[in-house]
């Protein structure tokens, strides 16, 4: 216990001097450990850790075919926020966005990172094969990739464009897009890929990520789709704050209703959060102030590989979701409209595949 | 003769490559080229209809909720509903979360750079306690050699105008600004669950039902940011001005303005929003003229499209093909938007001199009074160029989160009188056609739908960064930003940072612009991948 308080004390007064606020610092060593699912005492390993580094560990952050949305989330981060992570953390050397450099001086900036290497190579948005679709400094996007994951120690892809593809990857992918990993399978480098899969990327997922990496010097666990298991190894619909309400077949029947206002189960408003892996619920967004489904819009699948085709027809409910009732008591079904039985709404889930909102559902969708 | 080419353009969203020519030191011709295609309209035909107000967020990280608005704008107008008076205020509160955001995040991140020396602010000799702070830090930044964002910078240009105190008080805001345009959006999350990409606005109005926290937690958070714009981001701008007047006629370009008008009124007419709809034609303040949609054309001459004849977007027809960059032909994926065959600039300069020239109050008294303090009274024509676009989005910040505060006071009183609404149901017809026209943060955006067989039979939009960044038209007519170089004045041209200022002054947003693409015929089919 003393030596952790002496480790800790060290390294808080390393990051005074950086001007990093004592309590933002713990905070963000706090939520880290809590993301990776540590206990307490690694918060002052999490400080040594990023404090041990003679230099800051370089970052390389290549924009593709995206509409920049990850970066917004980037810049967004709270604990840390955008500068103690941009400028205290990391090096981020290279992002269209936000670096001073242009043209002739950007370019020099990444020839000059190739040349050091090992840095950290974040990729946002999807890859375009078709010829002139997509040029940087009159460079293909494809070639840029293959350049600059070279010399990379490591390659992050963020956000749903540069995981399998993205929106503009949706069928029929005018031109031609593709996710990091399959870029890189066919330009023939092999290298793990961590794809950190939503739109946009949740910046405390990545933060997470790059502090692991920095911590244990690894890379974390990841599933068949190269997803870090700690954020995608549960469903949505596992952690939903409306989940009790789904369990007792409370559903909304109408955007703006009253069983809105209660926070009833938004399943038959098409909410994919059955079948989409991801951590939002816990994690949140934006400084944990909310996320999709506590304000109200049904998930759309967004952190799931195939998104948007495989969940097109956003409100359309999903089929062959195993629904409560059956299960529930009468007293819990007593708060639903007052008349339905259990079986009823099980039957009426299932049956009424429009809730007469749109009836054009019946097509559908895309799917 | 010298020609620069700038690829990429940075601090901006997205791809762009700027080429200009350089006779005498100054600028003689310019070529704006947007350098990616996404071809949203193609993925958009033939989805659920509703599914078009979430993937068209997707079009733009930056201003989603904009095109979210527009998108569920254009499906309320072809199912022929409104939002109930709270649904329409909700809109407005999430929209104007994302100005705010959007505005600091300009000025501070994106176009500060243009006119604050970073290395220079090391020279400052500070008294205040944070300042000094703020100092040492940049000192010990600086002496690590890893420069990261600030590497690069054309540090030490000549047109670096401000004094060290100023540089460093600039620094200090930048970093400041950082978490101001993160609780900006931390605003929208709790109307819209998340920002970027909010949830909330789908067509009939809002899901989200506001609970008494939530109008409490916004209430105090949307005055902390106004008491932030008010005390530091506009006495900024008021305070970097004058050392940049000189500026003020540079990028002044064609000075057509066109603003479709934005933050609906209870009226639901575009004339009453608190940006109204109009446009300005050759500086001719006074007259505001209608701005219509069946006025709008779209000219693919100079843009990698197959087929030349100007069309307006209800009708418009393209297919993509990719040729060679050639300045004399084609060199850009950007079409050229025209209203009544002229080029328009859109931004917050527009909608303000429109704001300004329809006689709204609130616009016209904070012009008045900058032009008064910056020594110009009386002629805003002072605003035509970098410097106003500069000024204009400051204002409109300030406008913005002064009016955002008192919708939330509104959604409290229509509570009380039993006024809770939010969202009213809808069927989708089989057969519709619908327009949405709106404002994001960077200018004029318009949505154009078709629904057939309760599908998307066809969908096009014209962005913001269209109508600014586009190409020559079929006639030779440069686009905005191209015009706006014309005749500015580079230093040295292995650093133009003053070709940089005139570009970024219009918050060019490329992600924005470079899917532009009209799927009427079948010849899409043939990009569909096998």
């Amino acid at each position: 216990m003393g030596d952790r308080e002496e480790i800790s004390k060290q390294f808080l007064g390393t990051f005074e001097f950086q001007g990093i606020k004592r309590r933002d610092f713990l905070k963000f060593c706090g939520a880290t450990a809590a993301l990776l699912g540590l206990s307490e005492s690694f918060i002052p390993k999490i400080a040594a850790a990023i404090e041990k580094a003679s230099k800051r560990p370089p970052v390389v952050w290549l924009n593709f075919a995206s509409d920049s949305g990850c970066t917004e989330a980037l810049i967004k981060a709270t604990y840390p926020n955008a500068a103690d992570l941009v400028l205290d953390i990391l090096s981020v050397d290279y992002n269209e966005t936000i670096m001073a450099a242009a043209g002739k001086q950007a370019e020099e900036i990444l020839q000059n990172s190739k040349k050091a290497g090992d840095y950290i190579l974040i990729v946002e948005g999807g890859v375009p094969t078709k010829k002139g679709h997509g040029m940087i400094a009159g460079k293909e996007m494809l070639d840029i990739l293959k350049e600059f994951s070279g010399p990379a120690v490591a390659i992050l892809a963020v956000g749903s464009c540069a995981t399998f593809g993205g929106v503009p990857a949706a069928k029929p992918n005018p031109s031609q897009i593709i996710g990091v990993t399959e870029a890189l399978k066919k330009v023939g480098v092999k290298k793990a890929v961590v794809n950190l899969d939503l739109c946009p990327v949740n910046v405390e997922y990545l933060v997470a990520v790059v502090v692991n990496y920095l911590l244990l010097g690894k890379l974390p666990e990841l599933d068949s789709f190269g997803r870090p298991k700690m954020f995608y190894g549960q469903t949505i619909h596992e952690n939903c704050e409306r989940r009790a309400n789904f369990d007792a077949g409370r559903f909304v029947e109408t955007f703006g209703s009253n069983e809105e206002a209660l926070g009833y189960c938004l399943y038959k408003m098409g909410c994919k959060g059955p079948m989409t892996y991801s951590a939002c619920p816990k994690v949140m967004y934006n400084d944990r102030i909310s996320w999709c489904v506590k304000s109200g819009g049904p998930c759309i699948g967004c952190a799931e590989h195939g998104w948007p085709d495989k969940f097109a027809g956003f409100y359309e409910r999903l089929p062959d979701v195993k629904l409560p009732g059956i299960q529930a008591t009468a007293d819990k079904i007593g708060a639903v409209a007052g008349v339905a039985t259990a079986v009823g709404i099980a039957a009426h889930a299932i049956a009424t595949k429009s809730s007469g909102r749109g009836k054009g559902e019946k097509e559908g969708g895309n799917k | 003769m010298a020609r620069i080419t700038i690829d990429p353009v940075t601090r901006i969203e997205g791809h762009l490559k700027i080429d200009v020519e350089i006779e005498g030191g100054k600028v003689k011709d310019a070529w704006t080229s947007g350098t990616l295609f996404r071809g949203f309209e193609i993925i958009l035909k033939g989805r659920d209809p509703r599914d078009a107000w979430h993937l068209t967020q997707r079009i733009c990280g930056v201003c989603p909720t904009s095109h979210g608005h527009t998108s569920s704008m254009s499906m309320d107008d072809a199912f022929k509903i409104k939002p109930p008076d709270n649904g329409r205020i909700i809109r407005n509160i999430v929209e104007g979360c994302q100005f705010v955001h959007s505005h600091i995040l300009w000025f501070y991140h994106l176009a500060a750079l243009d006119y604050v020396d970073v290395v220079a602010a090391l020279k400052a000799q500070p008294k205040e306690a944070s300042l000094k702070k703020v100092q040492a830090k940049l000192k010990s930044f600086v002496e690590s050699g890893q420069l990261g964002p600030f590497a690069n910078g054309y540090w030490g240009h000549p047109a670096y105008k401000l004094p060290p105190d100023l540089n460093l008080l600039a620094v200090a805001h930048y970093l400041e600004a950082l978490d101001m345009q993160a609780k900006a959006a931390q605003l929208s999350a709790l109307f819209g669950g998340r920002m970027p990409m909010t949830m909330t606005s789908p067509p009939g109005g809002s899901t989200h039902v506001p609970t008494v926290d939530d109008i409490a937690n916004y209430l105090f958070r949307i005055k902390e940011l106004q008491n932030w714009i008010d005390t530091v981001y506009v006495p900024d701008v008021l305070a970097i001005a004058p050392y940049y007047l000189d500026y003020a006629g540079v990028g002044k370009g064609h000075a057509n303005f066109l603003s479709w008008g934005v933050f609906e009124d209870a009226s639901f007419d575009p004339k009453k929003r608190l940006l109204p709809r109009g446009a300005i034609f050759a500086e001719d303040f006074p007259k505001v003229h209608d701005a219509k949609p069946e006025d709008v054309t779209e000219h693919t001459s100079h843009s990698w499209y197959k087929g030349t004849q100007p069309l307006n977007p209800s009708i418009g027809e393209t297919d993509p093909e990719y040729t060679e960059y050639d300045p004399n032909k084609k060199y850009t994926w950007a079409k050229a938007p025209r209203l009544k065959n002229k080029p328009m600039e859109a931004g917050a300069l527009a909608r303000m001199l429109v704001a300004y020239a329809s006689g709204q109050p609130t616009a016209k008294k904070l012009i008045d009074n900058t032009l008064a303090a910056i020594g110009h009274a009386g002629k805003p024509q002072v605003l035509l160029g970098v410097v106003g676009r500069i000024a204009a989005r400051a204002l409109e910040c300030k406008m913005v989160a002064d009016s955002m505060y008192q919708w939330g006071l509104d959604i409290v009183e229509n509570i009380k009188k039993g006024k809770a609404e939010v969202y009213t149901p809808y069927e989708i017809p089989d057969k519709a056609k619908g327009i949405g026209l709106w404002e994001a943060p960077r200018g004029a955006l318009g949505h154009w739908l078709d629904v057939e067989g309760k599908k998307i039979k066809n969908y096009q939009c014209v962005v913001p960064t269209t109508w600014n960044v586009c190409p020559r038209d079929d006639k030779g007519v440069r686009g905005p930003i191209e015009e706006a170089l014309v005749g500015t004045a580079v230093v040295n041209p292995e650093k133009p940072l003053e070709v940089l200022r005139v570009v970024h002054s219009f918050d060019p947003c490329l992600a924005c612009t470079v899917h532009v693409i009209h799927p009427e015929s079948n010849r899409i089919m043939q990009f569909k991948v096998s």
